[in-house]
């Protein structure tokens, strides 16, 4: 109320000012009241930043390949992993997670990672723009310039395939033997516990206009996470991961085959995946800027150096090279490189993708016999292997002596002094908090499921297969 | 009558047809089979997990012929289905009892 009787009073004195110069030009005196009020502000503070259309397009273009990521993607990446009397059932499962998701994230889930939390803002949000209260066409958010602005809901609805598309990696876990009604529960409950909290810790600040706001846990820590190594990838394997303890292995594992029914699927979603992640990566700087250009080449050769180091190590240890083995690098390059593609040179990200390659192969075989446990489609080998290299190391190789950008420090307005031990340090901090918190919830949550519902098909459904006793149909007639 | 039945590499499908066409076999029945023998299976890896593919794809296929062929048959898909390596299969032979024509009714070697 009190701007609005600032404004009109100042409206009415500029009116009085002007007015002899309207008069002159015989203007109606009703127009001119009009016109004054809508470019008084302008005239006292600064203009208020407008969203550049570029920034926008490109934010509009890169929502849409995160979301295909997910539709068609994931879905087939997984589908292809898992035996033809599954296939429907992983595809119904990451479909209707999406579904479901959008629908919580535009209700409660931005308000709960992207708003101040008050006396909780370390941890979580508050509900002040529950419903998407107040996020017109009208509002804009700060980008990582200063100044620079895109419209608020575009940079909801590009966080909302994140969040989407993050539970629904969680799937490849739990795979080909869970209840249908379980995993939406889950996807529910796991969004609201674990992905909100994560998402606020690590990326809610005040902006550059106002970083001296209290910011999320992790981000006040001064850990890097540029499209989210730690929320997206650490957090969705440490779900899977719980997921596969609490569920227990398949009926089978490890005596009968569980070959996978379509590598063809999963090439093909390896490849939406990669495609995708362009978006992914390049679109979280927000807008289309030379950072953007450095998140996309990264996305490019990171990738292409994990799916050859697999190979390679396949070929050498196993035998022969896979296509799976090329596909599984693939994404094991693109997970380390998600939290390091805005931070590091192509040379770094080509020495990380060829370290995440070996590293994530060892995921699926050592680590995966060390653990004893069934993980069905390695989310914990791939995402949470590739997770914590990439986030580690964006800490070392974000060093400018090491070819990386540094920190930008809006206090001082350049690049600050780079201490690797100190990054390191900080990005150790991101990687042990989301261990910790999304190992600990999505543990309660499956065992809360599996008291109060159950989370496993019976037996003889889990042999007929989830199609047709879940889902009543099957994915293939021939 | 005789009822010859052999078990074949997928690939040499084709040339026993042109074998068996060409001494006067009227007509043979083809069955996708797997199976095992001398010729072991191979194994597949996927990520960490490896499997033993203990059967492999063959071809089987049924002719039913008049007892006086018998010989010149056995020898074009003995020829035709050989390589040489293991694993090109075997023919079984047995007596034929009765064979009808279902269109005409017509039976034993008439029908063949």
């Amino acid at each position: 109320m009190k701007k609005l009787l600032v404004l009109f009073t100042l409206v009415a004195v500029l009116c009085g000012l002007s007015m002899p110069v309207y008069a002159d030009d015989a203007v109606p005196a009703a127009a001119v009241t009009v016109a004054e009020t809508t470019s008084a502000p302008a005239g006292t503070a600064a203009p208020a930043p407008a969203p550049n259309k570029g920034d926008t397009s490109w934010m509009l273009v890169a929502t849409v390949l995160v979301i295909l990521m997910t539709l068609p993607g994931l879905a087939l990446f997984y589908g292809g992993l898992v035996r033809v009397k599954n296939m429907l059932s992983v595809l119904a499962q990451v479909f209707a997670i999406f579904c479901l998701i959008s629908i919580l994230w535009v209700t409660y889930g931005y308000s709960l990672a992207f708003t101040s939390g008050g006396g909780m803002n370390d941890f979580i949000g508050g509900f002040s723009k529950a419903f998407l209260a107040g996020v017109n066409t009208d509002a804009v958010v700060e980008t990582f310039s200063k100044g620079v602005v895109i419209p608020e809901m575009l940079f909801m609805v590009f966080q909302l395939t994140f969040a989407a598309i993050t539970v629904a990696l969680t799937v490849g876990g739990f795979a080909e033997r869970i209840k249908f009604s379980a995993v939406l529960v889950f996807a529910a409950l796991w969004f609201t516990f674990s992905y909100l909290p994560m998402a606020h810790m690590v990326w809610f600040w005040g902006g550059p206009s106002a970083y001296g706001d209290a910011a999320g846990f992790i981000f006040a820590k001064g850990a890097l996470d540029f499209a989210g190594g730690t929320v997206v990838h650490v957090n969705a394997a440490m779900g899977a991961l719980m997921g596969a303890i609490v569920l227990g292995k398949r009926i089978g594992y490890g005596k009968e085959p569980m070959t996978p029914h379509s590598l063809t699927m999963t090439m093909i979603g390896a490849s939406l995946l990669w495609v995708g992640w362009f978006g992914f990566n390049a679109g979280s700087n927000l807008e289309a800027t030379g950072t953007a250009v450095l998140a996309m080449v990264n996305t490019v050769v990171a990738t292409a150096a994990a799916a050859f180091s697999w190979m390679i190590a396949e070929w050498v240890l196993k035998g022969k090279p896979s296509m799976l083995g090329l596909a599984s690098g693939a994404v094991a390059g693109l997970v380390a490189v998600t939290p390091a593609c805005g931070f590091i040179g192509p040379m770094g990200a080509i020495v990380l993708g060829l370290l995440a390659g070996v590293l994530c192969f060892w995921g699926v075989n050592g680590l995966k016999k060390l653990l004893a446990i069934d993980d069905s489609l390695d989310v914990f080998g791939v995402h949470g292997v590739g997770g914590i290299l990439g986030a580690l190391a964006t800490g070392v190789l974000a060093a400018p002596s090491l070819g990386g950008t540094g920190v930008y420090d809006y206090a001082s307005g350049k690049v600050a002094e780079y201490s690797i031990i100190g990054q390191v340090t900080s990005q150790a901090w991101g990687v042990g908090v989301t261990i910790l918190w999304s190992g600990v919830v999505s543990f309660a949550i499956f065992k809360l499921i599996d008291i109060v519902m159950g989370l496993r098909v019976p037996e003889e459904a889990e042999r007929e297969g989830l199609d047709t006793t879940m889902h009543g149909e099957r994915a293939y007639s021939m | 009558m005789k009822m010859v039945t052999a078990i074949i590499k997928p690939f040499k499908l084709d040339e026993v047809r042109e074998a068996l066409s060409a001494i006067g076999v009227q007509g043979i029945t083809v069955t996708e089979v797997k199976g095992f023998g001398r010729q072991k299976g191979h194994t597949e890896l996927y990520r960490g997990a490896e499997y033993v593919v203990d059967f492999l794809p063959k071809v089987k296929l049924e002719a039913a012929i008049k007892a006086d062929m018998l010989d010149q048959v056995l020898d074009a898909i003995q020829k035709a289905a050989n390589t040489g390596k293991i694993g090109d299969g075997k023919i079984f032979v047995s007596d034929l009892e009765q064979v009808i024509r279902i269109r005409t009714g017509e039976s034993g070697p008439d029908a063949l």
